[in-house]
């Protein structure tokens, strides 16, 4: 087992965090601010520029102008992207909605949509249900990926269309497809168990994106914590203080571990052990991520809950991060269902 | 990165495995399973069946009887054992003062001690904490003083776990009460049935006696019997608390106690209460994040020094280790009031003394305070 990047992921996290820098709230927090205070909530030139780099072609074959990397490079934008909060909707559009057509797509479908979701040309989204809600990005997105009863469509535009901003600056819609005219993707048919999977490779994207905002939140805390003063003294003065930012250190470098660990399964491993690796994830990502949100708020004080200070945004997107794609009950659920069918887990077997 | 062991990770794994489920005595492994006491018996058989393999000791040097093996290979060998049920070699000898002998202590000392503590034909006490030196073991007043090539040992340790079975006691001692309190400390070694060393055994919550006091009064040490250079001590206690924390992290255990919580729960139908399954789930979870963590560690120690994250082990070790016998408590419900009791199942009269014993996991090896202070400390610089 191996947990380390080798040279070319970790020159590949070097150039994304260098394309991101701008966004970072330790040198500038009004970047993001500025892009999601207007539509589309997102700076479309720095998508265009992912698009040049090949990121948002990372996970698809060459033949369809994707880059044919796997789950470790997209974890690796995926964490970087929420290292500095960056609101371009990459796991959900690129990993999931591109997932999907990947999986499923006819070959002139896969070269169109993914093709032009590579270089930035298109957006693409995926909701789920007659009417879904909330659809990210669902307004601005120019193809809709439908599943509606376990089967599949490209949509291009949805019945009707209510779009709004989220707590965390992003933006999503409530999208109603009655009537609307729709492609099959693929040859059609029922296709829960592929699209479970897909689902799953997300919301483990989606884990390491909570992961990078969890360490900056934590990383940030720090410095809060060895710079202000009260009672003359720096607040590192207090074992109080200190001692509820070790904890969230223990929470960051378990949920590492494990979110890590679903990236090789996702990468290396059977698609069971993918869905299952990916409640895991999730549960401990919700756990520590609810746990890191509050601390970094609290140890930070007053200022942790204004919009004016980064810390308290954060909090907000690890929330929304917990809530998309299957929360910490839903992972629970799952999980409970299997517990009998095992002594005990064993991550080297 | 890679996700699976490699085919000679795989097959040292199963070769531990098959030693540790094959070469244990049943006896051992079986009373050890349901939690009963291990009696003194059952640690030196375990342990010299290890030695008699060549894999007591295999963190030691190689020269000592240690293996030059990988830190995943240390780790798999370690979690195999707890998951078979065998008790580990024991710490006082295996992960304390082995290692400091052989890296502190002379040639004739070493060829003295090495060779009968792995086989643990010297079963060896901690003489480090003190009533008034716990956490702060530097300022620990046990005082030597010179007569002659002697030392002359009194003072007072205490929570001297298994001192009862104890042949010699590796004794941290103030050998020079003028300068700073960390610079005057050395490390003795002498019999426990020397003249002038009296042990009380401590009587526990549980019932049981797994720790005691020890006085000293007037007990005459010969000079030979320090350990490397005289106000050494506390770089050697450092060294071996440093060793300690490593192998507190009990994982496999945890995962064998939770498995078997999981078949009496499901013997009781208690899997089917949603709030007892999300239990489990949650534990198992955590338990998973952890020994994935204890993977990390181990794959990045190649230096030798531990990883920053070791504190994290600890923590979080212990903190699930309690939880489990929580949990145990929870499922024998009143059951666990009976707990001399042989008409309820030994699981559940054991759960309450288990469950109160194991208090000690996050006071012991540093307590998880000392564990949070490393971690901002020398973690995040706070």
């Amino acid at each position: 087992m191996d947990f380390e990047l080798d040279d070319e992921q970790t020159a590949l996290r070097d150039a994304v965090r260098g394309l991101l820098k701008g966004y970072d709230p330790a040198t500038n927090s009004e970047q993001r601010r500025t892009i999601t205070a207007t539509d589309p909530g997102y700076d479309e030139a720095l998508w265009l520029r992912l698009g040049e780099m090949g990121l948002l072609g990372l996970p698809f074959a060459e033949a369809d102008g994707g880059m044919g990397a796997g789950p470790v490079e997209v974890a690796v934008v995926a964490e970087e992207i929420g290292r500095v909060l960056a609101p371009e909707p990459y796991v959900a559009t690129v990993v999931l909605a591109g997932g999907v057509v990947a999986a499923l797509g006819s070959d002139d479908q896969r070269a169109e949509v993914l093709g032009s979701l590579a270089t930035g040309e298109q957006l693409v989204t995926f909701a789920s249900g007659e009417v879904a809600e909330p659809v990210i990005q669902g307004a601005r997105a120019d193809t809709i990926v439908w599943e509606v009863d376990g089967e599949v469509f490209l949509v291009d535009r949805p019945a009707d269309v209510t779009a709004y901003r989220t707590h965390d600056g992003g933006r999503a819609a409530h999208l109603v497809f009655e009537r609307s005219d729709a492609t099959v993707l693929g040859t059609g048919g029922e296709v829960r168990d592929t699209l479970k999977i897909v689902i799953a490779r997300a919301q483990i994207a989606a884990c390491h994106e909570a992961l990078g905002a969890m360490d900056t939140a934590l990383r940030l805390t720090t410095s809060y914590l060895t710079t202000r003063q009260q009672f003359g003294v720096t607040l590192n003065r207090f074992q109080a203080l200190t001692f509820r930012a070790a904890d969230m250190y223990t929470d960051l470098e378990l949920t590492r571990s494990i979110v890590t660990w679903a990236t090789l399964v996702s990468a290396f491993g059977e698609d069971d052990a993918v869905v299952e690796a990916a409640a895991r994830a999730k549960l401990q990502t919700v756990r520590a991520a609810r746990r890191i949100g509050q601390e970094a708020i609290q140890l930070h004080g007053g200022i942790g809950v204004t919009d004016e200070f980064s810390i308290g945004h954060f909090t907000s997107r690890l929330t929304a991060l917990s809530h998309w794609l299957g929360d910490a009950r839903e992972q629970v659920s799952v999980l409970s269902a299997g517990i009998s069918q095992y002594g005990v887990i064993d991550p080297l077997d | 990165m890679r996700l699976r062991l490699t085919e000679e990770e795989a097959a040292f794994r199963e070769e531990m495995r098959t030693f540790f489920t094959t070469e244990i005595p049943q006896d051992i492994r079986d009373d050890m399973r349901a939690g009963r006491h291990i009696e003194k018996d059952h640690f030196v058989r375990s342990m010299q069946a290890m030695n008699a393999a060549g894999i007591a000791v295999p963190n030691w040097p190689v020269e000592w009887g240690g293996k030059d093996w990988t830190p995943l290979q240390k780790h798999l060998w370690h979690e195999e054992m707890q998951l078979a049920c065998v008790p580990p070699p024991l710490a006082f000898n295996a992960g304390m003062i082995g290692p400091v002998i052989a890296h502190f202590a002379s040639q004739e000392m070493k060829e003295r001690f090495l060779p009968a503590t792995r086989n643990l034909d010297i079963w060896w006490a901690q003489g480090f904490s003190e009533p008034n030196a716990g956490s702060d073991l530097a300022s620990l007043t046990t005082r030597a003083e010179r007569d002659g090539d002697d030392w002359i040992v009194n003072g007072q340790k205490t929570w001297t776990t298994l001192g009862q079975h104890a042949d010699w006691i590796f004794c941290l001692c103030r050998t020079d009460p003028e300068v700073k309190k960390q610079a005057g400390i050395s490390m003795l070694l002498f019999p426990m049935d020397s003249p002038g060393v009296t042990l009380r055994p401590i009587k526990l919550l549980d019932g049981t006696f797994e720790v005691n006091e020890v006085f000293f009064d007037n007990v005459r040490v010969p000079g030979e019997n320090l350990v490397g250079e005289v106000n050494q001590g506390w770089t050697q206690a450092k060294f071996l608390l440093g060793n300690e924390r490593v192998g507190v992290a009990p994982v496999g255990a945890t995962k064998r106690a939770l498995s078997t919580a999981k078949e009496h729960a499901s013997q009781l139908g208690a899997l089917a209460d949603p709030l007892m399954a999300a239990r489990f789930v949650e534990l198992e979870n955590q338990l998973l994040a952890l020994e994935l963590t204890a993977l990390r560690v181990v794959a990045n120690s190649t230096d030798g020094k531990p990883h920053p994250a070791s504190s994290v082990l600890k923590l979080k070790g212990t903190e699930l280790q309690q939880e489990v016998t929580e949990l145990l408590v929870d499922l024998a419900g009143p059951f666990s009031l009976a707990s001399d009791s042989l008409t309820v199942p030994e699981w559940a009269a054991h759960a309450v003394p288990t469950y109160l014993n194991f208090r000690k996991a996050s006071i012991y090896g540093g307590s998880n305070e000392i564990q949070r202070q490393i971690i901002a400390g020398t973690i995040l610089g706070l």
